[in-house]
């Protein structure tokens, strides 16, 4: 049996970074468009569902928002890097009101200040949400998905309304997506190993319990509430940045839905599980086109089913959640100790066999 | 040395029509051991529920260290020093014991928020210090072999002991032990005993103590109060109480 050893640990970590690297940059140069751009959707569902794990899976407050904090996110990023001229192009219906028609900021600031004004939203909506628990609270967070969406389509002057906002300047590249993933996944994975991360935990697993240890509930769930907007708001502005057009149609309560699978598959309270399984979704979603698609089996000419993608899927799912109940990793993060564990007892049975 | 610790006065507590706790009075000492007995449905859980801010009460008065406590929130009265285990175990259960442990030292944490993000200034040595108190705990209490192991995997016994270990990794001046040797055999409960005593005189902690076993509440306790039907019935040192009559007549009704 190996053993605990955090500077092989830190190593690892580091050269399956540069290995990570290293791939990225191949895609960058070598991949085509379409591969690209599922790559780019890959890193921005990792932030998302890493993210909403924080407050779903670790803090155990189910809550239905990612949909409204994408569109804030991706709203306020998108509005503060249209040029002032662009502004007074699209928005056709009434003019942007001043400032904001003035305004304009370069892709990276106005990511940090969709991040900071989602995180700013969820501090706010925090104070009434937190008064109640469970099915209910799930209720509160969906209602405000919906209501952002109302907004959306109705204060014409910030948002354009339904016509939404086009042609926004394609900045996200598989860099930025990625870059800002490692980043999301590192701040994380942090958070949750520190004192911080246990006391979310200990609200998770019994609230009564947590306040009488002196944790305040109320002030670690408004913690992990904020701290997962600000990441599904940077998400949000790249999102914006990869589609070039939004528009209140886009932040349907299906967003949240996918997340929500993404998250359950990957095993609740699982940051590893949340980030296996949000590529999983995102490539096999894509990957499973090849059903849709005319082919000839043993001679037997098959037409092609549109939808037929979402059976199969369907399918899959309920055998995932059939066969594993705690999603694929459980509540299990992954370690290189369990890796390794796992190669020996391989090499092992393999020499036994010989 | 006998600062007081608790002041509880003309505690009153309903729950709609039904008078839980009605007129109590309790004072604890520091070094003191008392000991709340009574029946079943007695309103005894429901006086530490008070205590520690879980329940409100109707009306009455308490104070902690000769400040008010009445009304206030749960971690508020946690962090002044009160600390508490419950009747049915209440663990973070798939936590790992020392992760149990180490919960209670959140309000004592000296790092920031970015801090722990980031990983540098205070965080580290700061972990190590709530790592090593944590592990001191678990070996006061037996428990250290059992570090990594999952709450809930724990037999019965260890769990009421983990329960402790946590309660005094919040460094409290009052320990409130709601049935602590519950579903403990006779040696563990006179093992638990003299426990209890050594922790009264090492950390000079006051106890309050909920319990069912007469011989053990006998033992330990240096005073006994006697509630039923929420009202007090008897007040006094363990050889007084175990001959009077109201409390003979509460346990085993009137011949």
């Amino acid at each position: 049996m190996p053993e605990e050893n955090p500077i092989r640990d830190r190593l690892l970590t580091g050269l399956a970074l540069v290995f990570l690297v290293a791939f990225l940059w191949y895609a960058d140069n070598y991949f085509g468009a379409y591969t690209q751009r599922i790559l780019n959707n890959i890193a921005i569902f990792i932030i998302l569902a890493v993210s909403y794990n924080l407050i779903n899976g670790i803090t155990g407050q189910f809550s239905l928002e990612p949909n409204a904090f994408l569109a804030v996110g991706a709203y306020t990023s998108a509005i503060f890097t249209l040029s002032p001229e662009e502004k007074i192009r699209s928005f056709i219906i009434e003019p942007m009101i001043w400032p904001l028609s003035d305004m304009s900021l370069s892709f990276p600031a106005s990511l940090l200040l969709a991040g900071l004004v989602t995180a700013l939203m969820a501090l706010l909506m925090a104070i009434p949400v937190f008064r109640v628990r469970g099915d209910y609270l799930a209720i509160v967070t969906l209602g405000f998905g919906e209501v952002i969406q109302v907004v959306a389509n109705n204060i014409i002057p910030v948002t354009n309304g339904p016509l939404g906002i086009k042609g926004l300047t394609p900045h996200t590249n598989i860099w930025w997506s990625w870059g800002i993933c490692i980043f999301t996944v590192f701040c994380v994975v942090r958070l949750v190993n520190s004192s911080y991360g246990r006391a979310m935990k200990a609200v998770r697993e019994d609230e009564t319990a947590a306040q009488a240890m002196g944790i305040n509930a109320f002030r670690i769930k408004t913690l992990a509430f904020t701290f997962s907007a600000f990441f599904e708001g940077v998400a949000g502005g790249l999102l914006a940045h990869l589609i070039t057009t939004i528009s209140p149609s886009l932040f349907t309560f299906m967003l949240t839905f996918n997340l929500l699978i993404i998250i359950v598959v990957g095993g609740l309270g699982s940051t590893t599980g949340a980030i296996i399984s949000a590529i999983l979704i995102t490539w096999g979603g894509e990957a499973l086109r090849i059903v849709e698609e005319p082919a000839s089996i043993f001679g037997f000419q098959y037409e092609g089913v549109p939808g037929m993608r979402m059976v199969l899927f369907s399918v899959i799912l309920i055998f995932v959640m059939l066969f594993a109940r705690q999603g694929l990793m459980g509540r299990n993060e992954f370690r290189w100790l369990k890796l390794i564990a796992w190669f020996e007892r391989l090499t092992k049975t393999g020499a036994k066999a010989k | 040395m006998n600062e007081n610790l608790l002041q509880i006065q003309g505690l009153v507590v309903q729950f709609g029509g039904i008078c839980a706790v009605n007129h109590l009075n309790l004072s604890i000492n520091r070094s003191e051991i008392i000991g709340l007995i009574g029946p079943n449905g007695a309103g005894k859980t429901t006086a530490f529920n008070v205590i520690t801010g879980i329940v409100k009460p109707a009306s009455g008065n308490l104070f902690f260290l000769e400040q008010e406590i009445t009304g206030k929130p749960t971690p508020v009265i946690a962090r002044k020093g009160i600390a508490r285990t419950f009747q049915n175990i209440r663990l973070y259960d798939d936590l790992t014991v020392i992760e149990n442990v180490m919960v209670a030292a959140h309000c004592a944490i000296s790092y920031s928020f970015p801090e722990a993000i980031i990983g540098f200034g205070r965080f580290g040595k700061d972990e190590r210090r709530i790592k090593s108190r944590a592990r001191d705990l678990l070996e006061l209490m037996g428990l250290a072999h059992l570090g990594g192991e999952k709450a809930n995997s724990l037999p019965y016994g260890s769990q009421r002991k983990l329960e402790i270990a946590r309660a005094l990794a919040l460094e409290p001046k009052l320990l409130l032990l709601d049935e602590p040797v519950a579903g403990m055999n006779p040696t563990e409960t006179s093992e638990f005993g003299e426990f209890v005593l050594k922790l009264r005189k090492d950390m000079s902690l006051g106890i309050g103590l909920i319990e069912h076993d007469m011989s053990f509440v006998m033992h330990v306790c240096d005073r006994i109060k006697v509630i039923d039907h929420g009202v007090e019935i008897a007040w006094g040192v363990p050889h007084e109480i175990r001959n009077n009559e109201k409390v003979i007549k509460a346990y085993l009704g009137e011949g």
